[in-house]
């Protein structure tokens, strides 16, 4: 027995070098990016994403160019919050409406319902880009916000997600309220709206981070310079002449830092909001 | 008058008592959905096999023209994008699902210090976008002898390489990207899979003289089926519909195609070249291939058979 408990502890020395000279592997991006972003983005262009730090050289400079210098990124970072925010309170409202529809009741269609829902899941967006596309011209909702949100607001993912969380409250509560004479959707807003906390906690969360990151759909629907988002004004910064590279690097660690922040902060909701959808079935 | 306000009243009660019955009120709960799918996923997909049948110029001009999108998908761009994204899907599985399983099982180790630290850093890349994400390995892919793999494969005396123009290395530098992005969150549901394994087995094994290698392929492997198998399915929507990794890299035009993935091409000739019927055509067999190369992972796995 003392030889086996032994053995695993030595193992667990093992991988706990392992996994540290990994860490740093995988966290090393984000020093070399927070570095970078101190120097002058012609040192970039002409050199690349270098090792060398020359600490003299460094200066807040590119900081104070997109924060107060060119308005363009700030610009996206508020283009970035509205449509995080307006996406994310969207799906949040109607799909977990749909889920809590699709785990209560019995009604005819549902197991049609449900099925699409899956089939929804099973399709990338991507197939769609141009019908999408032209549906968008024709409704007149290029280059707008509600553009960007509308086609996805409804998430198959997040109606998964909230149908199995609510298949697991205890269903007395709603029988209970029913006889009390309490009418279906008050039900729903005074009693199981509150007891749905955790998951709105770790969809708010997941659905927060993917619109934030979103970068194909927006690129097709937003056209004006002052509508575009976070990733797509970034991408926007590399042109040929390099004219604009000190934005480069500070834009983009500025543009994870609050992501980071609130990851640090909520590690449970993310992850939990990550494997309940995908596994607990 | 008075007799009428009545009369409504009672009526707005009828109307809500109805909508508010057991029987009116799911429809209403899921219409969102319903409404969404109509709009946004079945109408263009339905539009999409149309245009697929059609030339379209401009919006105005559209003829319908047969089969001949499909005919005219014979051709040296086609046949690169497919493999492209055929060798990226293969690459990503490759490493994506062994590498964070067996990181996965050495964090499941309570005796190891640090694992949640160590878990949260593995996760924290999948915090950023794919064009933040890109922009920090595209300057580190960097031409110049000064840029950071070139720096690195330096340190073994080899010469710089013009990473981001070579078939084979900018297919690594598009692997390197999405491994970096995802094995933390693969590690996460290998971890969910794994905290779901009935401890018993392992001890029953331990009483067998099972070692832990033993323990990992006959217990564990087995037993994380349904995740390796949803984190398959996953992988290849992810892969097959790979571009903005592509773009981050290239924008939307790489040299020699090397860059060119499938929906890379549906969005060059749908938004660049304005051919919509010839890249409709393009995304319909790509929805195809998604749909056939899961059913046909799905059926190797046993996913159908009912045991």
């Amino acid at each position: 027995m003392r030889t086996k408990t032994k053995h695993s502890k030595s193992g667990s020395y093992s991988s706990f070098i392992i996994f540290t000279f990994i860490c740093i592997i995988f966290l090393a991006p984000f020093f070399f990016m927070l570095v970078t972003s101190f120097k002058p983005g012609q040192e970039m262009l002409s050199k690349g994403l270098t090792l060398k730090m020359n600490f003299d050289a460094m200066t807040l400079n590119n900081y104070k160019i997109i924060f107060f210098e060119d308005n363009r990124y700030l610009t996206w970072y508020k283009n970035s919050l509205i449509i995080t925010a307006l996406y994310t309170v969207l799906s949040l409202f109607f799909s977990s409406l749909v889920g809590y529809g699709l785990a209560v009741y019995n009604f005819k269609g549902k197991n049609l319902i449900f099925f699409i829902v899956l089939l929804v899941m099973m399709v990338p967006l991507e197939i769609l880009l141009l019908p999408l596309y032209r549906l968008m011209i024709t409704l007149n909702l290029m280059d707008t916000y509600l553009g960007v949100v509308l086609p996805f607001a409804v998430s198959p993912f997040a109606i998964f997600f909230f149908r199995q969380y609510i298949i697991g409250l205890p269903k007395e509560l709603i029988e209970a309220a029913r006889v009390d004479g309490c009418g279906e959707f008050r039900i729903f807003f005074k009693i199981i709206v509150p007891l749905m906390k955790p998951a709105f906690g770790a969809m708010t969360i997941l659905q927060a981070l993917t619109s934030w990151n979103a970068f194909v759909w927006p690129l097709i629907v937003l056209r004006s310079a002052d509508k575009l988002t976070l990733p797509i004004g970034l991408m926007s910064l590399l042109t040929p002449y390099g004219n604009s590279y000190d934005m480069i690097m500070p834009g983009a660690v500025m543009s994870v830092i609050p992501i980071a922040i609130i990851f640090l902060l909520n590690q449970r909701a993310f992850i939990e909001g990550l494997t309940a959808g995908g596994i607990k079935q | 008058m008075g007799f009428n306000r009545v009369n409504t009243k009672v009526k707005i009660k009828e109307i809500y008592s109805v909508i508010n019955s057991v029987k009116v009120v799911p429809y209403i709960f899921v219409l969102p959905f319903v409404i969404t799918f109509l709009v946004f996923f079945l109408y263009p997909i339905i539009s999409s096999v149309i245009m697929s049948f059609q030339n379209i110029e401009g919006f105005r001009d559209v003829t319908f023209i047969g089969w001949k999108n499909y005919r005219n998908l014979l051709n040296p761009h086609y046949y690169n994008a497919l493999r492209v994204s055929f060798l990226y899907t293969f690459l990503t599985i490759a490493i994506l699902i062994p590498f964070p399983l067996v990181l996965a099982a050495l964090l499941n180790n309570k005796l190891l210090r640090g694992r949640n630290i160590f878990r949260s850093s593995l996760f924290m890349p999948a915090l950023t976008s794919v064009i933040v994400a890109g922009m920090f390995f595209r300057f580190a892919f960097g031409t110049q002898p000064t840029a950071l793999f070139n720096q690195m494969i330096g340190v073994f005396g080899l010469s710089p390489i013009t990473w981001l123009q070579g078939r084979g290395t900018g297919m690594l530098a598009l692997v390197v990207l999405c491994v970096w992005r995802w094995t933390g969150v693969n590690i996460v549901y290998f971890l969910a899979g794994l905290q779901g394994i009935p401890q018993e087995l392992y001890e029953s094994a331990d009483i067998d003289g099972a070692n832990s290698l033993q323990k990992f392929f006959n217990i564990t492997i087995p037993s994380l089926k349904p995740v390796i198998i949803f984190v398959i399915t996953i992988s290849v929507f992810g892969g097959f519909s790979m571009f903005a990794e592509s773009f981050a890299y290239w924008t939307s035009r790489s040299p020699g195609d090397i860059g060119l993935t499938l929906v890379a091409y549906i969005y060059q000739t749908g938004f660049n070249n304005n051919n919509f019927g010839f890249a409709s055509a393009i995304g319909i067999t790509l929805l195809i291939i998604i749909m056939m190369v899961n059913v046909l992972q799905l059926n190797l796995f046993g996913f159908f058979k009912k045991d």
